[in-house]
Protein backbone atom coordinates (compact mmCIF):
# COMPACT_ATOMS: atom_id res chain seq x y z
CA UNK A 1 0.00 0.00 0.00
CA UNK A 2 1.42 3.80 -0.78
CA UNK A 3 1.74 6.18 1.60
CA UNK A 4 1.69 6.22 5.31
CA UNK A 5 -0.08 3.72 7.17
CA UNK A 6 -0.23 2.76 11.34
CA UNK A 7 -1.98 -0.39 12.76
CA UNK A 8 -2.76 -0.73 16.22
CA UNK A 9 -0.82 2.07 17.60
CA UNK A 10 -0.45 2.68 21.35
CA UNK A 11 1.61 4.54 23.75
CA UNK A 12 1.34 5.28 27.30
CA UNK A 13 3.82 7.78 29.67
CA UNK A 14 3.42 5.85 32.96
CA UNK A 15 -0.29 5.52 33.69
CA UNK A 16 -1.30 7.88 30.87
CA UNK A 17 -2.47 6.64 27.64
CA UNK A 18 -2.12 8.92 24.94
CA UNK A 19 -2.60 6.53 22.09
CA UNK A 20 -5.15 3.81 21.85
CA UNK A 21 -4.90 1.27 19.05
CA UNK A 22 -5.08 3.53 16.21
CA UNK A 23 -5.18 2.85 12.85
CA UNK A 24 -4.36 5.14 10.64
CA UNK A 25 -3.86 5.59 6.81
CA UNK A 26 -2.19 8.80 5.03
CA UNK A 27 -2.08 8.03 1.05
CA UNK A 28 -0.21 10.51 -1.47
CA UNK A 29 -2.25 13.51 -2.01
CA UNK A 30 -4.21 13.33 0.83
CA UNK A 31 -5.20 16.45 2.87
CA UNK A 32 -5.77 15.37 6.40
CA UNK A 33 -6.77 16.85 9.63
CA UNK A 34 -6.46 15.51 12.83
CA UNK A 35 -8.89 17.25 15.41
CA UNK A 36 -9.47 17.07 19.31
CA UNK A 37 -9.21 18.78 22.88
CA UNK A 38 -6.27 20.00 24.57
CA UNK A 39 -4.06 16.60 25.71
CA UNK A 40 -6.11 14.47 22.95
CA UNK A 41 -2.95 12.89 22.23
CA UNK A 42 -2.36 14.71 18.45
CA UNK A 43 1.09 16.19 19.08
CA UNK A 44 1.81 12.50 20.93
CA UNK A 45 0.71 10.65 17.46
CA UNK A 46 2.70 12.73 15.19
CA UNK A 47 5.87 12.31 17.15
CA UNK A 48 5.42 8.78 17.00
CA UNK A 49 4.54 9.11 13.66
CA UNK A 50 8.02 10.49 12.93
CA UNK A 51 9.90 8.84 14.92
CA UNK A 52 10.29 11.11 18.24
CA UNK A 53 9.21 9.26 20.18
CA UNK A 54 9.08 5.10 20.28
CA UNK A 55 5.44 3.42 20.32
CA UNK A 56 4.43 0.94 23.29
CA UNK A 57 2.90 -1.14 20.43
CA UNK A 58 1.85 -1.33 16.79
CA UNK A 59 3.58 -1.15 13.54
CA UNK A 60 3.93 2.13 11.05
CA UNK A 61 4.80 1.39 7.35
CA UNK A 62 5.65 3.99 4.43
CA UNK A 63 5.02 2.43 0.68
CA UNK A 64 4.32 -0.96 2.16
CA UNK A 65 8.12 -1.40 4.26
CA UNK A 66 8.17 -1.00 8.16
CA UNK A 67 9.66 2.14 8.84
CA UNK A 68 9.01 1.36 12.80
CA UNK A 69 12.70 0.37 13.77
CA UNK A 70 13.93 3.24 11.93
CA UNK A 71 15.57 6.40 13.49
CA UNK A 72 13.56 9.82 13.12
CA UNK A 73 16.49 11.32 10.94
CA UNK A 74 16.16 8.05 8.74
CA UNK A 75 12.58 8.29 8.62
CA UNK A 76 12.98 12.31 7.60
CA UNK A 77 15.60 10.88 4.96
CA UNK A 78 12.56 8.76 3.53
CA UNK A 79 10.54 11.98 3.04
CA UNK A 80 8.22 11.93 6.49
CA UNK A 81 8.94 15.55 8.16
CA UNK A 82 6.56 17.64 10.63
CA UNK A 83 6.72 21.27 11.99
CA UNK A 84 7.03 22.03 15.24
CA UNK A 85 4.33 22.90 17.55
CA UNK A 86 6.52 24.62 19.87
CA UNK A 87 8.95 26.92 17.09
CA UNK A 88 12.44 25.14 16.59
CA UNK A 89 14.59 27.38 14.84
CA UNK A 90 18.36 27.63 14.30
CA UNK A 91 18.53 30.85 16.43
CA UNK A 92 21.70 32.33 15.85
CA UNK A 93 21.35 31.65 12.61
CA UNK A 94 19.86 34.50 9.52
CA UNK A 95 16.51 33.57 7.61
CA UNK A 96 18.17 32.80 4.81
CA UNK A 97 20.73 30.11 6.53
CA UNK A 98 17.75 29.02 8.39
CA UNK A 99 16.38 27.73 4.92
CA UNK A 100 19.79 26.86 3.67
CA UNK A 101 20.98 23.91 6.27
CA UNK A 102 17.75 21.71 5.47
CA UNK A 103 18.25 22.13 1.44
CA UNK A 104 21.98 21.09 1.99
CA UNK A 105 21.01 18.27 4.50
CA UNK A 106 18.18 17.40 2.12
CA UNK A 107 21.08 16.92 -1.07
CA UNK A 108 23.11 15.31 1.13
CA UNK A 109 25.60 18.11 0.99
CA UNK A 110 25.56 18.98 4.80
CA UNK A 111 29.11 17.51 5.27
CA UNK A 112 31.09 19.53 2.20
CA UNK A 113 34.24 20.93 4.32
CA UNK A 114 35.54 23.43 2.33
CA UNK A 115 33.38 25.15 0.01
CA UNK A 116 31.39 27.89 1.72
CA UNK A 117 27.84 26.78 2.38
CA UNK A 118 26.20 29.73 0.60
CA UNK A 119 28.28 28.88 -2.35
CA UNK A 120 26.07 27.17 -4.45
CA UNK A 121 23.59 29.02 -6.87
CA UNK A 122 21.09 26.35 -7.51
CA UNK A 123 20.51 26.07 -3.46
CA UNK A 124 20.42 30.22 -3.14
CA UNK A 125 17.89 30.62 -5.65
CA UNK A 126 15.74 27.86 -4.09
CA UNK A 127 16.04 29.75 -0.83
CA UNK A 128 15.05 32.76 -2.32
CA UNK A 129 12.50 31.21 -3.62
CA UNK A 130 11.21 29.94 -0.19
CA UNK A 131 11.53 33.22 1.11
CA UNK A 132 9.14 34.81 -1.66
CA UNK A 133 6.48 32.19 -1.62
CA UNK A 134 5.97 33.58 2.57
CA UNK A 135 6.79 37.05 2.20
CA UNK A 136 9.87 36.59 3.84
CA UNK A 137 12.37 37.93 0.94
CA UNK A 138 13.05 41.61 2.57
CA UNK A 139 13.83 39.71 6.14
CA UNK A 140 16.14 37.10 4.71
CA UNK A 141 19.45 38.83 6.38
CA UNK A 142 18.08 38.95 9.73
CA UNK A 143 18.62 36.54 12.64
CA UNK A 144 15.97 34.92 13.23
CA UNK A 145 15.66 36.03 16.72
CA UNK A 146 14.45 39.25 15.49
CA UNK A 147 11.68 38.07 13.78
CA UNK A 148 7.99 38.76 15.02
CA UNK A 149 6.31 35.10 16.58
CA UNK A 150 4.12 35.11 13.45
CA UNK A 151 7.06 35.42 11.25
CA UNK A 152 8.91 32.84 12.99
CA UNK A 153 6.22 30.22 12.10
CA UNK A 154 6.06 30.96 8.66
CA UNK A 155 9.65 30.18 8.68
CA UNK A 156 9.08 26.69 10.71
CA UNK A 157 7.13 25.56 7.54
CA UNK A 158 9.33 27.09 5.13
CA UNK A 159 12.16 25.08 6.71
CA UNK A 160 10.33 22.40 6.69
CA UNK A 161 8.74 22.55 3.27
CA UNK A 162 12.91 22.89 1.97
CA UNK A 163 13.15 19.25 2.82
CA UNK A 164 10.40 18.72 0.31
CA UNK A 165 8.98 15.73 1.62
CA UNK A 166 6.45 13.14 1.00
CA UNK A 167 4.37 13.11 3.47
CA UNK A 168 4.13 16.67 5.25
CA UNK A 169 2.39 16.84 9.09
CA UNK A 170 1.32 20.45 10.08
CA UNK A 171 1.38 20.66 14.21
CA UNK A 172 -0.59 24.03 14.59
CA UNK A 173 1.37 25.68 11.59
CA UNK A 174 -1.08 28.67 12.59
CA UNK A 175 -1.14 29.24 16.00
CA UNK A 176 0.08 32.24 17.01
CA UNK A 177 0.35 33.64 13.61
CA UNK A 178 -1.66 37.29 13.44
CA UNK A 179 -5.16 36.71 11.61
CA UNK A 180 -3.26 39.12 8.72
CA UNK A 181 -0.63 36.39 8.00
CA UNK A 182 -2.78 33.10 8.62
CA UNK A 183 -3.88 33.37 4.62
CA UNK A 184 -0.15 32.86 4.00
CA UNK A 185 -0.39 29.70 5.67
CA UNK A 186 -3.12 28.89 4.11
CA UNK A 187 -2.34 29.96 0.53
CA UNK A 188 1.27 27.75 0.87
CA UNK A 189 -0.25 24.28 2.20
CA UNK A 190 -3.19 25.16 -0.85
CA UNK A 191 -0.06 25.65 -3.33
CA UNK A 192 1.81 21.96 -1.60
CA UNK A 193 2.30 19.82 -4.47
CA UNK A 194 -0.64 17.47 -5.20
CA UNK A 195 0.87 14.57 -4.62
CA UNK A 196 2.41 15.19 -1.07
CA UNK A 197 0.02 13.44 1.66
CA UNK A 198 -0.12 15.90 4.38
CA UNK A 199 -1.93 15.80 7.84
CA UNK A 200 -2.96 18.89 9.58
CA UNK A 201 -2.86 19.03 13.09
CA UNK A 202 -4.94 22.27 13.93
CA UNK A 203 -7.68 23.93 16.61
CA UNK A 204 -8.66 26.65 14.10
CA UNK A 205 -12.00 24.88 12.71
CA UNK A 206 -11.54 27.80 9.90
CA UNK A 207 -8.49 26.46 8.58
CA UNK A 208 -9.40 22.41 8.79
CA UNK A 209 -12.51 23.38 6.77
CA UNK A 210 -10.81 25.18 4.03
CA UNK A 211 -7.52 22.36 3.87
CA UNK A 212 -8.65 19.26 4.82
CA UNK A 213 -11.25 16.55 3.16
CA UNK A 214 -10.92 14.18 5.87
CA UNK A 215 -11.22 14.68 9.10
CA UNK A 216 -9.87 12.63 12.14
CA UNK A 217 -11.20 13.15 15.72
CA UNK A 218 -8.86 11.85 18.38
CA UNK A 219 -10.13 12.44 21.99
CA UNK A 220 -8.00 10.60 25.34
CA UNK A 221 -5.78 9.00 22.64
CA UNK A 222 -8.59 6.96 20.48
CA UNK A 223 -9.70 7.98 17.27
CA UNK A 224 -13.62 8.87 18.07
CA UNK A 225 -14.50 9.39 14.41
CA UNK A 226 -13.29 9.53 10.81
CA UNK A 227 -15.47 11.37 7.98
CA UNK A 228 -15.48 14.28 5.55
CA UNK A 229 -15.77 17.70 6.75
CA UNK A 230 -19.87 17.60 6.06
CA UNK A 231 -20.18 14.28 7.87
CA UNK A 232 -17.73 15.40 10.72
CA UNK A 233 -20.08 18.61 11.08
CA UNK A 234 -23.24 16.81 11.52
CA UNK A 235 -21.74 14.19 13.94
CA UNK A 236 -23.62 14.43 17.44
CA UNK A 237 -20.42 12.80 19.23
CA UNK A 238 -18.32 15.52 17.73
CA UNK A 239 -20.65 18.61 18.61
CA UNK A 240 -21.44 17.68 21.86
CA UNK A 241 -17.30 17.54 22.40
CA UNK A 242 -16.68 20.68 20.32
CA UNK A 243 -20.50 22.92 21.41
CA UNK A 244 -20.84 20.97 25.05
CA UNK A 245 -16.78 21.35 25.65
CA UNK A 246 -15.29 25.28 26.47
CA UNK A 247 -13.23 24.60 23.17
CA UNK A 248 -14.29 25.61 19.47
CA UNK B 1 29.62 48.48 -3.41
CA UNK B 2 28.21 52.29 -3.54
CA UNK B 3 26.51 51.47 -0.54
CA UNK B 4 29.82 50.43 1.37
CA UNK B 5 30.96 53.71 0.78
CA UNK B 6 28.35 55.70 2.62
CA UNK B 7 29.16 53.23 6.08
CA UNK B 8 30.76 54.84 8.53
CA UNK B 9 34.83 54.00 8.87
CA UNK B 10 34.72 51.25 11.76
CA UNK B 11 32.21 50.05 9.90
CA UNK B 12 34.04 49.89 6.47
CA UNK B 13 36.95 48.42 8.12
CA UNK B 14 35.16 45.42 9.35
CA UNK B 15 34.39 44.96 5.77
CA UNK B 16 37.86 44.20 4.84
CA UNK B 17 38.38 40.74 4.62
CA UNK B 18 41.17 39.44 6.57
CA UNK B 19 42.06 43.01 8.31
CA UNK B 20 41.55 42.20 11.90
CA UNK B 21 44.18 38.73 10.88
CA UNK B 22 46.55 40.76 9.35
CA UNK B 23 46.78 43.12 12.32
CA UNK B 24 47.31 39.92 14.44
CA UNK B 25 50.03 39.17 12.29
CA UNK B 26 51.68 42.17 12.53
CA UNK B 27 51.39 42.18 15.90
CA UNK B 28 53.29 38.56 15.92
CA UNK B 29 55.75 39.73 13.74
CA UNK B 30 56.55 42.55 15.83
CA UNK B 31 56.52 40.34 19.34
CA UNK B 32 59.47 39.36 17.90
CA UNK B 33 61.99 42.10 17.66
CA UNK B 34 60.02 43.53 21.03
CA UNK B 35 60.81 40.28 22.95
CA UNK B 36 63.65 38.47 21.61
CA UNK B 37 64.68 37.02 25.32
CA UNK B 38 60.89 35.82 25.70
CA UNK B 39 60.83 33.32 22.32
CA UNK B 40 60.00 30.49 24.63
CA UNK B 41 57.23 31.95 26.47
CA UNK B 42 56.01 33.65 22.96
CA UNK B 43 55.50 30.39 21.43
CA UNK B 44 53.94 28.87 24.27
CA UNK B 45 51.39 31.58 23.37
CA UNK B 46 51.24 30.91 19.47
CA UNK B 47 50.62 26.60 20.33
CA UNK B 48 48.00 27.37 22.85
CA UNK B 49 46.26 29.19 20.81
CA UNK B 50 46.27 26.41 18.38
CA UNK B 51 44.63 24.70 21.01
CA UNK B 52 42.12 26.85 22.01
CA UNK B 53 41.14 27.35 18.40
CA UNK B 54 40.36 23.53 18.47
CA UNK B 55 38.24 24.00 21.42
CA UNK B 56 36.02 26.72 19.79
CA UNK B 57 35.56 24.55 16.77
CA UNK B 58 33.84 21.84 19.78
CA UNK B 59 31.95 24.59 22.23
CA UNK B 60 31.68 27.42 20.02
CA UNK B 61 30.14 25.99 16.77
CA UNK B 62 29.03 23.07 17.47
CA UNK B 63 27.84 23.49 21.34
CA UNK B 64 30.12 20.20 22.55
CA UNK B 65 31.92 21.52 26.38
CA UNK B 66 34.99 20.20 26.96
CA UNK B 67 36.86 20.33 29.86
CA UNK B 68 39.44 17.14 28.35
CA UNK B 69 40.83 18.91 25.19
CA UNK B 70 44.44 18.21 26.99
CA UNK B 71 43.66 14.54 26.43
CA UNK B 72 44.06 14.80 22.42
CA UNK B 73 46.86 17.34 23.16
CA UNK B 74 48.90 15.41 25.14
CA UNK B 75 48.30 12.33 22.65
CA UNK B 76 49.74 14.09 19.77
CA UNK B 77 52.92 15.97 21.54
CA UNK B 78 53.41 12.00 22.73
CA UNK B 79 53.15 10.43 19.66
CA UNK B 80 55.07 13.43 17.68
CA UNK B 81 57.83 12.85 19.62
CA UNK B 82 58.25 8.65 19.79
CA UNK B 83 57.47 9.71 16.11
CA UNK B 84 61.28 11.71 15.89
CA UNK B 85 62.80 9.61 18.08
CA UNK B 86 62.46 6.20 16.94
CA UNK B 87 61.21 7.03 12.98
CA UNK B 88 61.60 10.02 11.46
CA UNK B 89 62.79 13.37 12.95
CA UNK B 90 60.83 15.70 9.99
CA UNK B 91 59.04 18.02 11.77
CA UNK B 92 56.18 18.10 9.74
CA UNK B 93 55.82 14.53 9.50
CA UNK B 94 55.64 14.68 12.61
CA UNK B 95 52.72 17.21 12.77
CA UNK B 96 50.75 14.61 10.52
CA UNK B 97 51.40 11.87 13.03
CA UNK B 98 50.73 14.31 15.90
CA UNK B 99 47.25 14.94 13.93
CA UNK B 100 46.51 11.82 13.37
CA UNK B 101 46.65 10.62 16.97
CA UNK B 102 44.62 13.54 18.66
CA UNK B 103 42.28 12.25 15.74
CA UNK B 104 42.35 8.90 16.53
CA UNK B 105 41.69 9.03 20.39
CA UNK B 106 39.34 11.70 20.06
CA UNK B 107 37.67 9.50 17.13
CA UNK B 108 37.50 6.53 19.43
CA UNK B 109 37.06 8.32 23.16
CA UNK B 110 33.68 10.16 20.84
CA UNK B 111 32.30 6.94 19.89
CA UNK B 112 31.25 7.27 23.39
CA UNK B 113 31.46 10.61 24.70
CA UNK B 114 29.51 11.48 21.89
CA UNK B 115 26.76 9.98 23.60
CA UNK B 116 26.33 12.21 26.49
CA UNK B 117 25.74 15.57 26.58
CA UNK B 118 25.86 18.15 29.56
CA UNK B 119 27.34 17.54 33.00
CA UNK B 120 28.02 14.24 32.35
CA UNK B 121 30.35 14.80 29.21
CA UNK B 122 32.32 17.50 30.77
CA UNK B 123 33.11 14.42 33.63
CA UNK B 124 33.66 12.37 30.56
CA UNK B 125 35.87 14.42 29.19
CA UNK B 126 37.86 15.11 31.99
CA UNK B 127 37.97 11.30 32.76
CA UNK B 128 39.57 10.43 29.45
CA UNK B 129 42.30 12.58 30.01
CA UNK B 130 43.15 11.78 33.51
CA UNK B 131 43.34 8.02 31.87
CA UNK B 132 45.80 9.55 29.47
CA UNK B 133 48.03 10.87 32.09
CA UNK B 134 48.21 7.78 34.27
CA UNK B 135 48.88 5.35 30.92
CA UNK B 136 51.87 8.01 30.78
CA UNK B 137 52.77 7.71 33.81
CA UNK B 138 52.65 3.74 34.26
CA UNK B 139 54.41 3.55 30.78
CA UNK B 140 57.65 4.06 31.71
CA UNK B 141 59.08 2.18 28.69
CA UNK B 142 57.90 3.77 26.11
CA UNK B 143 57.21 7.42 27.75
CA UNK B 144 59.22 7.59 30.64
CA UNK B 145 57.35 8.23 32.96
CA UNK B 146 57.25 11.23 35.11
CA UNK B 147 60.51 11.98 34.08
CA UNK B 148 59.32 12.53 30.74
CA UNK B 149 60.34 11.48 27.08
CA UNK B 150 63.60 12.92 26.10
CA UNK B 151 66.00 13.15 23.60
CA UNK B 152 63.71 14.31 20.56
CA UNK B 153 66.10 15.87 18.45
CA UNK B 154 63.98 17.44 14.87
CA UNK B 155 65.49 17.90 11.63
CA UNK B 156 65.56 21.28 9.67
CA UNK B 157 61.89 22.49 8.95
CA UNK B 158 61.79 21.58 5.37
CA UNK B 159 65.19 20.63 5.37
CA UNK B 160 66.41 24.29 5.82
CA UNK B 161 65.87 26.03 9.11
CA UNK B 162 67.48 24.31 11.98
CA UNK B 163 65.95 24.83 15.28
CA UNK B 164 68.01 26.88 17.40
CA UNK B 165 68.87 27.75 20.77
CA UNK B 166 66.91 30.90 21.15
CA UNK B 167 64.03 29.97 19.48
CA UNK B 168 63.69 31.72 16.41
CA UNK B 169 62.95 29.37 14.32
CA UNK B 170 60.49 27.54 16.99
CA UNK B 171 58.46 30.96 16.80
CA UNK B 172 58.59 31.52 13.13
CA UNK B 173 57.69 27.79 12.66
CA UNK B 174 54.26 27.65 15.64
CA UNK B 175 53.07 31.20 14.22
CA UNK B 176 53.13 29.38 10.64
CA UNK B 177 51.21 25.88 11.70
CA UNK B 178 49.13 28.50 13.56
CA UNK B 179 48.18 30.69 10.53
CA UNK B 180 47.63 27.52 8.68
CA UNK B 181 45.26 26.07 11.17
CA UNK B 182 43.61 29.32 10.92
CA UNK B 183 42.69 29.53 7.34
CA UNK B 184 41.67 25.59 7.74
CA UNK B 185 39.19 26.28 10.58
CA UNK B 186 38.31 29.49 8.84
CA UNK B 187 37.25 27.29 5.52
CA UNK B 188 35.54 24.92 7.34
CA UNK B 189 33.17 26.90 9.58
CA UNK B 190 32.25 28.30 6.79
CA UNK B 191 31.39 25.43 5.00
CA UNK B 192 28.36 23.47 4.93
CA UNK B 193 29.79 20.86 7.48
CA UNK B 194 30.58 24.22 9.67
CA UNK B 195 26.56 25.06 9.11
CA UNK B 196 25.50 21.40 10.01
CA UNK B 197 27.65 22.58 13.39
CA UNK B 198 25.84 25.08 14.22
CA UNK B 199 23.08 23.79 13.30
CA UNK B 200 23.45 21.04 16.12
CA UNK B 201 24.91 24.01 18.72
CA UNK B 202 21.26 26.30 18.16
CA UNK B 203 19.15 23.19 17.91
CA UNK B 204 19.58 19.11 17.84
CA UNK B 205 16.18 18.42 18.22
CA UNK B 206 15.64 20.50 14.62
CA UNK B 207 18.92 18.96 13.20
CA UNK B 208 17.66 15.61 13.33
CA UNK B 209 14.64 16.86 11.79
CA UNK B 210 15.81 17.88 9.10
CA UNK B 211 17.72 14.04 8.58
CA UNK B 212 20.77 15.02 9.88
CA UNK B 213 22.60 12.14 11.70
CA UNK B 214 23.41 14.34 14.96
CA UNK B 215 25.87 12.11 16.67
CA UNK B 216 27.88 10.93 13.69
CA UNK B 217 28.15 14.73 12.95
CA UNK B 218 29.19 15.30 16.84
CA UNK B 219 32.11 12.51 16.14
CA UNK B 220 33.17 13.97 13.48
CA UNK B 221 33.63 17.65 14.93
CA UNK B 222 35.19 16.09 18.01
CA UNK B 223 37.60 14.06 15.67
CA UNK B 224 38.74 17.11 13.79
CA UNK B 225 39.44 19.12 16.68
CA UNK B 226 41.35 16.46 17.74
CA UNK B 227 43.46 16.20 15.35
CA UNK B 228 43.91 19.98 15.87
CA UNK B 229 44.52 19.90 19.78
CA UNK B 230 46.80 16.87 18.47
CA UNK B 231 48.23 19.85 16.12
CA UNK B 232 49.30 21.93 19.39
CA UNK B 233 50.58 19.16 21.14
CA UNK B 234 52.88 18.00 18.24
CA UNK B 235 54.53 21.27 18.33
CA UNK B 236 54.96 21.60 21.96
CA UNK B 237 56.72 18.24 21.51
CA UNK B 238 59.14 19.58 18.72
CA UNK B 239 59.28 23.27 19.77
CA UNK B 240 60.59 22.07 23.47
CA UNK B 241 61.95 19.09 22.52
CA UNK B 242 60.38 17.34 25.95
CA UNK B 243 57.10 15.74 26.38
CA UNK B 244 55.98 14.94 30.11
CA UNK B 245 52.78 13.37 31.49
CA UNK B 246 51.49 16.85 32.33
CA UNK B 247 50.55 17.52 29.15
CA UNK B 248 47.48 15.87 30.20
CA UNK B 249 46.39 18.34 33.02
CA UNK B 250 43.57 19.19 33.87
CA UNK B 251 44.90 22.68 34.44
CA UNK B 252 45.99 23.06 30.98
CA UNK B 253 41.85 21.93 29.25
CA UNK B 254 40.31 24.27 32.57
CA UNK B 255 42.80 27.42 31.39
CA UNK B 256 42.04 26.50 27.66
CA UNK B 257 38.52 27.19 28.15
CA UNK B 258 38.69 30.11 30.09
CA UNK B 259 40.87 31.12 27.78
CA UNK B 260 38.35 31.42 24.99
CA UNK B 261 35.42 32.15 27.03
CA UNK B 262 37.33 35.79 27.96
CA UNK B 263 37.62 36.39 24.14
CA UNK B 264 34.64 34.99 22.61
CA UNK B 265 33.49 31.56 21.55
CA UNK B 266 32.35 31.24 18.14
CA UNK B 267 33.94 33.25 16.28
CA UNK B 268 37.91 32.21 16.00
CA UNK B 269 39.69 34.92 16.58
CA UNK B 270 37.88 35.33 19.61
CA UNK B 271 39.89 32.72 20.86
CA UNK B 272 43.17 34.10 19.60
CA UNK B 273 42.64 37.34 21.77
CA UNK B 274 41.93 35.20 24.64
CA UNK B 275 44.57 33.89 24.69
CA UNK B 276 46.35 36.68 24.00
CA UNK B 277 45.06 38.82 26.60
CA UNK B 278 45.30 35.73 29.51
CA UNK B 279 49.02 35.09 28.71
CA UNK B 280 49.69 38.70 29.04
CA UNK B 281 48.21 38.93 32.30
CA UNK B 282 49.69 35.61 33.24
CA UNK B 283 52.92 36.79 32.27
CA UNK B 284 53.11 40.87 33.88
CA UNK B 285 50.56 39.87 36.55
CA UNK B 286 53.14 36.89 37.85
CA UNK B 287 55.90 38.54 37.67
CA UNK B 288 54.10 41.10 40.26
CA UNK B 289 52.47 38.67 42.37
CA UNK B 290 53.47 35.24 41.44
CA UNK B 291 50.62 33.63 43.91
CA UNK B 292 47.62 36.53 43.43
CA UNK B 293 47.66 36.96 39.51
CA UNK B 294 44.68 34.09 39.47
CA UNK B 295 42.36 36.48 41.23
CA UNK B 296 43.05 38.96 38.11
CA UNK B 297 41.95 36.52 35.78
CA UNK B 298 39.19 35.56 37.89
CA UNK B 299 38.00 39.25 37.80
CA UNK B 300 38.47 39.12 34.07
CA UNK B 301 36.08 36.08 33.73
CA UNK B 302 33.66 37.15 35.70
CA UNK B 303 33.51 41.11 34.01
CA UNK B 304 33.41 39.21 30.96
CA UNK B 305 30.93 36.83 31.91
CA UNK B 306 28.36 39.18 33.47
CA UNK B 307 29.14 42.38 30.97
CA UNK B 308 30.12 40.85 27.47
CA UNK B 309 28.73 37.31 27.10
CA UNK B 310 29.45 37.55 24.04
CA UNK B 311 33.49 37.75 25.14
CA UNK B 312 36.09 40.61 24.14
CA UNK B 313 35.75 40.39 20.26
CA UNK B 314 32.49 41.49 20.71
CA UNK B 315 33.38 44.77 23.11
CA UNK B 316 34.18 47.05 20.04
CA UNK B 317 30.20 46.50 18.44
CA UNK B 318 28.47 46.74 21.89
CA UNK B 319 30.56 49.34 22.52
CA UNK B 320 28.80 51.17 19.28
CA UNK B 321 25.65 49.74 20.27
CA UNK B 322 25.36 51.86 23.39
CA UNK B 323 27.18 54.47 21.72
CA UNK B 324 24.46 54.24 18.92
CA UNK B 325 21.36 54.36 21.76
CA UNK B 326 22.68 57.19 23.67
CA UNK B 327 22.90 59.27 20.32
N1 LIG C 1 6.93 13.21 27.22
C1 LIG C 1 5.79 13.14 27.93
N2 LIG C 1 5.78 12.58 29.15
C2 LIG C 1 4.64 12.50 29.86
N3 LIG C 1 3.47 12.95 29.44
C3 LIG C 1 3.40 13.51 28.22
C4 LIG C 1 4.56 13.66 27.40
N4 LIG C 1 4.21 14.27 26.25
C5 LIG C 1 2.88 14.50 26.35
N5 LIG C 1 2.41 14.05 27.53
C6 LIG C 1 1.00 14.09 27.94
O1 LIG C 1 0.28 13.38 26.99
C7 LIG C 1 -0.97 13.98 26.74
C8 LIG C 1 -1.12 14.27 25.28
O2 LIG C 1 -0.25 15.31 24.92
P1 LIG C 1 -0.18 15.89 23.44
O3 LIG C 1 0.87 16.95 23.46
O4 LIG C 1 -0.02 14.79 22.49
O5 LIG C 1 -1.61 16.55 23.29
P2 LIG C 1 -2.20 17.41 22.08
O6 LIG C 1 -3.41 16.70 21.61
O7 LIG C 1 -1.16 17.71 21.10
O8 LIG C 1 -2.63 18.72 22.85
P3 LIG C 1 -2.60 20.26 22.37
O9 LIG C 1 -3.81 20.47 21.55
O10 LIG C 1 -2.65 21.01 23.65
O11 LIG C 1 -1.34 20.46 21.64
C9 LIG C 1 -1.02 15.24 27.61
O12 LIG C 1 -1.76 14.95 28.78
C10 LIG C 1 0.42 15.49 27.93
O13 LIG C 1 0.54 16.11 29.19
MG1 LIG D 1 -0.17 19.37 20.47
Amino acid sequence: MQGLCVRGLNKSFGGLTVALDIDFDLPPGARKALIGPNGAGKSTFANLVTGILAPSSGTITFDGQDIGHLREAARVRRGIAKTFQITTLFRSMTVRENLRLPILQRDGRATGLWRRSDSDRGVEEEVTALLEQFRLAPLGDLPVSQLAYGQQRLVEMALTLALRPRVLILDEPAAGVPSSESPLIIEAIERLPQDLAVLIIEHDMDLVFRIARQIVVLVAGRILTEGSPAEISRDPKVRELYLGGAHV
Amino acid sequence: MTESLTLPLPERLARVPFLAEALLLAIAAAMFFLLPYSLGFLTRVLILMVLVLSIDLLLGFAGIATLGQAAMYGAGAYAAGLFAIHVWADPLAGLVVGAAAGAALALLSGLVLMRAQGLTLIMLTIAVAQICMEIANKARGVTGGSDGLRGIRMDPVLGLFEFDFIGQTGYWYALAVLAAVFLLLRLVTRSAFGLSLRGIHDSPARMTAIGTPVYGRRVAAYALAGAIAGIAGALTAQVTQLVSPEVFAFTLSAEALIMLVLGGTGRLIGGIIGVAIFMTVHHTAAAHDPFNWLFVIGAMVLGVVFFVPGGLVSLPARLRGLMGRAL
